[in-house]
């Protein structure tokens, strides 16, 4: 039991919603140094060109810290994307644009699960129809073989192999993974069931939160 | 495990979670419950789904929603909203309703408008009116006429006057017959106020002063609970502030 404990060890983490006045959503997560500030715009009208006749069309942006964004930005776009894409109900709002911005504000290791989760928690604040919840968990393996949940930067510089899932909060299920190094399929199969243990966690925190949010007019 | 909708209400929801129609443990002798789903349920095969975050309303006999607190309006059918003039274009306006299109208005969606006699209505002006036809596939359609061609209520706003945002929740709550907030407030001194339910609002009181009082206490009514509110309210009235 003490080893599986450590297993889905998280660093402190936490959320503030609806905190910035102009977008219809927003929020602020951090997990440990981590800290990313998310905007959501939407459904607003959309440009002729990037119209979808059945959908609504979504647009993710990650502005990093320093810089202008680059391929790295551009391959983190595009998971958190599908993985919004994929809980949205986005055939509710038809020929409309919704826009997601996330403004990195700390980078201190899992980067990419501190925005999903940012992700999951602004499209809340904004009242998106979605079907589920999701979260974003990183692992990382180091040189040893030990699997370690909701990596530092420096974890995640020493270890072997990282990987990241987002998970939903219906079956547990992983919407997206993405993946770098080398491991063994057992590994990774160990890591998909640590991160669905860890969702377990965040998800009760999205619920607590939103209960905090809403108890002023129960 | 889906549960039953009645245990639920008045708790906070998320999306994802689910309710079932039926309930196995009565068997098939029960009639099955009819339930009306409002905003932020969704039906999926014999479950019903929660796409929302907020609070389960439940209102008698079987009609349920959610009650959440967002900025963004999506146009409903039926519903009065405030909307802002932004051109005319051969007969009709095109009117800003906060929504992700403009609506339009016709020329002859005013009382006593006739070809002949058309209203007085310019480019940037505030219309009162409801969605006569709002879909997700369709332009949303405005009228400030009633179906008898009454006004109702409805058409374009006068002179003076201030028009502020607040959330939907919000405006919602002020909205609801036997508003706390509005009786509150029409203690103080009297106003005029259109509420439209996607999110603008407009106050004239007798001075700039006092309108600027009033939409700022409308503006912090966002996130106090009915005890805060009083205190403020009382203080306002007592000129502490």
């Amino acid at each position: 039991m003490a080893e599986e404990a450590s297993h889905t060890f998280l660093r402190q983490f936490g959320c503030e919603q609806s905190l910035l006045s102009k977008p219809d959503g927003s929020a602020s997560y951090f997990q440990g140094d981590t800290n990313v500030l998310s905007g959501v715009y939407g459904p607003a009208e959309v440009k002729v060109s990037k119209e979808i006749y059945d959908r609504a069309t979504l647009e993710v942006l990650i502005q990093p810290k320093v810089g202008l964004p680059s391929v790295r930005e551009r391959a983190r776009e595009q998971c958190v994307r599908e993985t919004c894409e994929a809980v949205l109900l986005s055939t509710l709002h038809p020929r409309s644009s919704l826009t997601l911005i996330l403004q990195v504000i700390h980078d201190d290791g899992s980067l990419l699960s501190c925005c999903l989760n940012a992700a999951c928690m602004a499209l809340m604040d904004a009242g998106l129809p979605m079907s589920c919840l999701f979260c974003g968990i990183t692992c990382s393996i180091s040189v040893d073989g030990q699997i370690i949940t909701d990596p530092t930067a420096e974890q995640e510089k020493e270890s072997r192999a990282l990987m990241t899932f987002a998970i939903d909060s219906a079956q547990k299920g992983v919407l997206m993974a993405t993946t770098k190094g080398s491991f063994s399929v057992t590994e990774l199969q160990e890591c998909i069931a640590v991160s669905q243990k860890a969702s377990e966690r965040i998800f009760q925190f999205y619920r607590d939160s939103v209960f905090r949010r809403y108890s002023k007019i129960l | 495990m889906p549960v039953s909708f009645r245990e639920k209400v008045d708790e906070v929801l998320l999306p994802g979670d689910v309710f079932s129609l039926r309930l196995p443990e009565f068997g098939s002798d029960v009639k099955a419950e009819k339930a009306v789903c409002g905003p932020g349920l969704r039906r999926n095969g014999d479950q019903v789904l929660v796409c929302k975050s907020g609070v389960l309303r439940h209102k008698a006999p079987n009609v349920y929603w959610i009650d959440s607190q967002q900025k963004r309006y999506v146009p409903a059918k039926g519903e009065r909203v405030i909307g802002i003039i932004t051109a005319r274009s051969g007969d009709v306006f095109k009117v800003d309703v906060g929504g992700s299109e403009p609506a339009s208005l016709s020329f002859l969606a005013f009382e006593g408008a006739t070809k002949r006699n058309r209203p007085n209505v310019q480019v940037g002006d505030l219309v009162y009116a409801h969605f006569i036809i709002a879909n997700k596939d369709m332009e949303p359609e405005l009228a400030c006429i009633d179906s008898c061609g009454h006004a109702n209520g409805m058409g374009v706003f006068g002179e003076g006057g201030l028009m502020f945002r607040l959330s939907l929740g919000l405006v919602r709550r002020l909205l609801a017959p036997q508003s706390m907030i509005v009786k509150d407030l029409e203690k103080l001194f009297p106003f005029e106020m259109v509420v439209g339910l996607n999110g603008r609002v407009w106050v004239k009181a007798k001075s700039i002063q006092q309108t600027l009082i009033v939409t700022n206490l409308l503006e912090s009514c966002e996130n106090m609970t009915a005890q805060q509110r009083q205190t403020l309210f009382q203080r306002v009235a007592e000129g502490n502030l």
